[in-house]
């Protein structure tokens, strides 16, 4: 399969790490994209269809990397891509 | 190899780490440093500490860390190894090494090594006492530490 086949699906593979995983109990999920959008439109859309991850994904200070680079929440994420969410860190 | 970059869950030996990195005959100088699992943290006892990180961006991002502090000190080896999973009290959680030709290189490339992986790196720690466990929050006492780099 080549890149341009991935990227026709509209998937976005969305990863949850640390006290953010164990909130939402959930470690990863395929969100399926209708047109490209801000990682700040993606969690606000998440948090609708799932009105307690609310707090979660809105309220609390999280991180973001879009195909493991980190970014601001103003990015816009395309099909294909891997978008994950999570606190500081606080390794070390 | 000049950088080397470990995450795993399996305990590290210092010495073969720190033979590792006398293995050249440039250098002059070699600084590592060790993290534990200490017991206090704010009243209560720590029994474990419970690491997760983020499999693939995390050693990217030690590797860009470490090669930073390679041109930036000209230093000749460097050796990172990071401990994930459920480690116990006083268990060996983080090594950084780095060889220079004198010894200040080694110290402030060390050094820079450890405050941008707290910084950066993509671990999560979990704090475990005898009855309950908390998530560690983020202390921006290690972002003041990158402050020192920035000139």
């Amino acid at each position: 399969m080549t890149g341009s086949e991935i990227n026709s699906t509209g998937k976005v593979t969305l990863l949850f790490f640390g006290q953010l995983k164990e909130r939402l109990n959930c470690d990863s999920l395929v969100y399926t994209l209708t047109e490209p959008a801000t990682i700040e439109a993606i969690k606000l859309d998440l948090a609708s269809q799932q009105p307690n991850w609310q707090p979660w994904l809105c309220e609390r200070e999280l991180l973001a990397a879009l195909n493991q680079t980190m970014v601001g929440n103003d990015t816009v994420v395309n099909s294909g891509d891997e978008l994950a969410l999570f606190p500081p860190v606080t390794g070390g | 190899m000049s950088i080397l970059i470990k995450v795993q869950s399996e305990d590290f030996d210092q010495g073969d780490l720190h033979k590792s990195l006398s293995d050249n005959k440039r250098d002059g100088a070699i600084v590592t440093f060790t993290g534990l699992v200490r017991e206090f943290s704010a009243g209560d006892n720590v029994i474990a500490l419970e690491l997760e990180h983020y499999p693939g961006m995390t050693q990217q991002l030690l590797l860009k860390i470490a090669e930073q502090a390679k041109v930036r000190w000209s230093l000749g080896k460097i050796v990172i190894v990071h401990r994930v999973g459920y480690l116990p009290l006083g268990e060996q959680i983080v090594f950084v090494g780095v060889s220079s030709q004198h010894r200040l290189a080694a110290f402030e490339g060390a050094q820079f090594i450890m405050d941008y992986l707290k910084n950066q790196a993509t671990f999560w720690k979990k704090e475990h006492f005898e009855h309950s466990s908390k998530w560690v929050e983020f202390k921006q006492s290690d972002k003041h530490a990158l402050d020192k780099w920035k000139s």
